[in-house]
């Protein structure tokens, strides 16, 4: 069973009495350990997948299910309380309370998790060594590079222990060297047993993963996995004719 | 820059049994001090509508419980509610062409009350002179309205003490002694005030002449003042001493503030010249060509036993009044209960309208709060953003967002409570009252919590729309 999976997943905008489908009929499955990249142009809908596989928003249609429970009509609440347990974000712009040194960002999502305080240290200290910022902790993120922001950024992903890493550009605000380390830093928490989902526009991030899948016009374009028997399986999608 | 792959693996955070527990309310309160603590000017300049609030709302209620209680206690000084006057009036209208019937009260009067009303505790009667007296001892010249011929009863009801020497008996009365026992405010016009003579005056013995008669005195009240004017005293004495211990000369004369600026009813407490009603008769009345042939009294008080059957007791002296007196109405009753609905009439109306105009203010207050907190959340969309992708739920930022409110209200009453005693300083020095403003502790208490509860208030519409944000909106607002 998929850790997670989208069955003829639709989410439908109005815009004016106009219907726009940003994401039409899609369904997908993620295995736990996978390192997988979703890549379109902007307006693509590549952004809807990842609002709701990143459960920050639901389906118009479809089902979500998430280790084996549907989560497509769960309240906000319970929504907020996967996301807290089960999914880290790292995002392009790193996203840090800037009014909070390095340590007490990585706590947040712990401090919403309902942890003690003196526990909630040990985990960000913890997480902070293992992107290697121990040195960092009472920094200001204004005070860090950006490629050190977006280590805190990902100690604070991982400190709930997600089952899920959802990245959006990561490397989008970093130079190439630093872009390449983080995206080490993802494949070995692939290899650790994590999905991680890396969102972009720019092919050439995408091809650091097995497993990629292309989305336009709010449906699966195109999959390659070259995990599968080293075939660089090509698998279309049903409508992929009419895609441009 | 180089950075090599970490070392220690992801799995060490192995955190599958993840404690399960509530955003803890500790956390929203540090989370909003620090908030609050970021922004100081503006968090200081939103606490400072609370602060006047309640300082103003405190002030207010002291000073009217400092008039309250200067009220009450004059109230009490001159005899309390129980106490019933019955004054000589003049013949009504209607009555007008029986006037030479009437022949005033008389002692005649008192006799058939002290027979016919068990409920009464005590009667004085007492003979005034028609026009205030000059009195004269020690070559100085005062006149007062207060002299009287009086029974020694009298003391009691008017809650007189005699301090020095001794009130005058029957023997006295009987006899028409010159005699008679004053008031301190007599012997400071007449003998000196003790503060200037550095010990205590004690005119007893001496002889005053009242309109050229002399009368010897024979015993003095002690000292009527109010709260206020004891600790001004004090206060003045403590100075004096220092004065004179630094070897200069302690100031003379009357100093401001003193005597009639305090509280009237003391003054006049103080300002007494009593003598047997017998020798205000023989002395000053019966040999006027105009006399009439039985003593005329001036009024009658008298005291009741039980104030809760007040209204029974007066409608029984009345028609014992009314009997002796042919039916003629010239007597009429004071009493004092006027008096107290009075004060506490005013207490009302003091409390409400300063109550209104501190609540208003403490409103404003409010509003700023609640201004601030809106311009805080607008300004934190992306804050709120983050927070609520990283697992915050609605609940979560709506308590954050109240809880900053209540916390700006909490300081704010604090500190206005702090303030408090600084406005109300500041009150009586701009505008000196005979009463000293109480602070009571149910007054800060109130006003605490009227702060608290505005916080609350203002903090909800903020928090909502906090709480409702969405998500992905704002994570993407800049």
């Amino acid at each position: 069973m998929a850790l997670l999976e989208l069955r003829n997943v639709s989410k439908i905008y109005h815009l004016g009495g106009e219907e726009i489908r940003a994401l039409d009929d899609v369904s997908l499955d993620l295995d736990q350990g996978e390192f997988v990249s979703i890549i379109g142009p902007s307006g693509s809908g590549k952004s809807t997948l990842m609002h709701i596989l990143g459960c920050l928003d639901s389906p118009t249609l479809g089902n979500v299910v998430l280790a084996g429970t549907d989560i497509a009509n769960a309240s906000a609440r319970e929504l907020a309380r996967v996301r807290n347990r089960t999914i880290g974000f790292v995002f392009q712009f790193f996203n840090l309370l800037p009014k909070l040194n390095v340590l007490q960002n990585v706590e947040l999502p712990m401090i919403y998790a309902g942890i003690g305080s003196r526990e909630r240290r040990e985990r960000a200290e913890k997480a902070l060594e293992m992107v290697e910022l121990s040195h960092r902790l009472k920094n200001r993120p204004n005070q860090l590079s950006g490629g050190q922001q977006q280590r805190v950024a990902i100690a604070r992903a991982l400190v709930n222990n997600p089952k899920i890493i959802l990245a959006d550009e990561p490397t989008g605000n970093l130079d190439t060297h630093t872009g390449e380390l983080i995206l080490a830093l993802f494949r070995r928490l692939a290899a650790e047993g994590r999905t991680v989902i890396l969102v972009t526009h720019n092919p050439e991030i995408a091809a650091v993963t097995p497993r990629r899948i292309e989305i336009r016009n709010g449906k699966i374009a195109h999959q390659v996995d070259s995990k599968l028997a080293g075939l660089d399986r090509v698998s279309k999608a049903p409508n992929e004719g009419q895609a441009s | 820059m180089s950075l090599e792959l970490p070392r220690i693996s992801s799995s060490d955070l192995s955190l599958q049994d993840l404690p399960v527990g509530k955003t803890s309310l500790g956390n929203a309160v540090v989370v909003g001090l620090k908030e609050i603590w970021a922004h100081k000017f503006r968090s200081a300049l939103t606490m400072l509508g609370i602060v006047l609030g309640v300082s103003s709302l405190v002030a207010m209620s002291a000073m009217v419980q400092g008039m309250e209680n200067g009220q009450r206690e004059a109230l009490l000084a001159i005899g309390g509610l129980q106490k019933v006057r019955m004054e000589a009036q003049r013949v009504p209208v209607e009555q007008r062409h029986l006037r030479d019937l009437a022949r005033g009260m008389t002692l005649a009067d008192v006799e058939a009350l002290k027979a016919g009303v068990p409920d009464i505790e005590i009667i004085a009667p007492e003979m005034r002179l028609d026009l205030d007296p000059t009195l004269q001892a020690n070559g100085k010249f005062h006149r007062t309205f207060m002299t009287g011929g009086v029974v020694p009863e009298k003391v009691k009801i008017m809650e007189h003490e005699v301090e020095h020497g001794r009130m005058f008996n029957d023997i006295d009365a009987s006899e028409a002694r010159p005699v008679c026992v004053i008031g301190t405010g007599i012997r400071d016009e007449l003998f000196g005030r003790p503060e200037d003579a550095g010990s205590e005056v004690i005119p007893l013995g001496r002889i005053m002449t009242i309109n050229g008669q002399p009368f010897t005195i024979i015993g003095m009240f002690k000292r009527y003042e109010g709260e206020q004017d004891r600790k001004q005293r004090l206060e003045r004495e403590v100075e004096r001493q220092k004065l004179i211990s630094e070897g200069k000369a302690p100031p003379k004369g009357p100093v401001r503030g003193q005597g009639r600026s305090g509280n009237f009813a003391f003054w006049i407490k103080n300002n007494t010249v009593y003598m047997p009603l017998n020798t205000m008769w023989h002395r000053f009345q019966s040999g006027l060509s105009n006399a009439p042939a039985e003593p005329r009294l001036s009024n009658i008080e008298l005291k009741v036993r039980d104030f809760s059957q007040i209204e029974q007791t007066l409608t029984k002296i009345r028609n014992i009044m009314m009997v002796n007196h042919r039916g003629i109405e010239d007597f009429a009753f004071r009493t004092f209960e006027d008096w107290s609905a009075d004060i506490d009439r005013f207490v009302k109306n003091a409390r409400m309208s300063g109550g209104l105009i501190a609540g208003i203010s403490l409103f404003v207050g409010g509003i700023g709060i609640m201004n601030i907190m809106l311009a805080s959340i607008s300004e934190r969309i992306r804050e709120i953003g983050i927070r609520k992708a990283v697992g915050a739920g609605g609940l979560d930022i709506f308590v954050q967002i109240l809880v900053e409110s209540v916390v700006i209200a909490v300081v704010g009453g604090v500190l206005g409570l702090a303030f408090s005693r600084f406005v109300v300083l500041g009150i009586t020095w701009v505008a000196p009252t005979g009463n000293d403003p109480v602070i009571t502790s149910g007054a800060m208490a109130l006003s605490f919590g009227f702060a608290v509860v505005v916080g609350l208030v203002a903090g909800i519409f903020p928090a909502v729309k906090a709480a409702r944000m969405d998500v992905i909106q704002s994570l993407r607002y800049d």
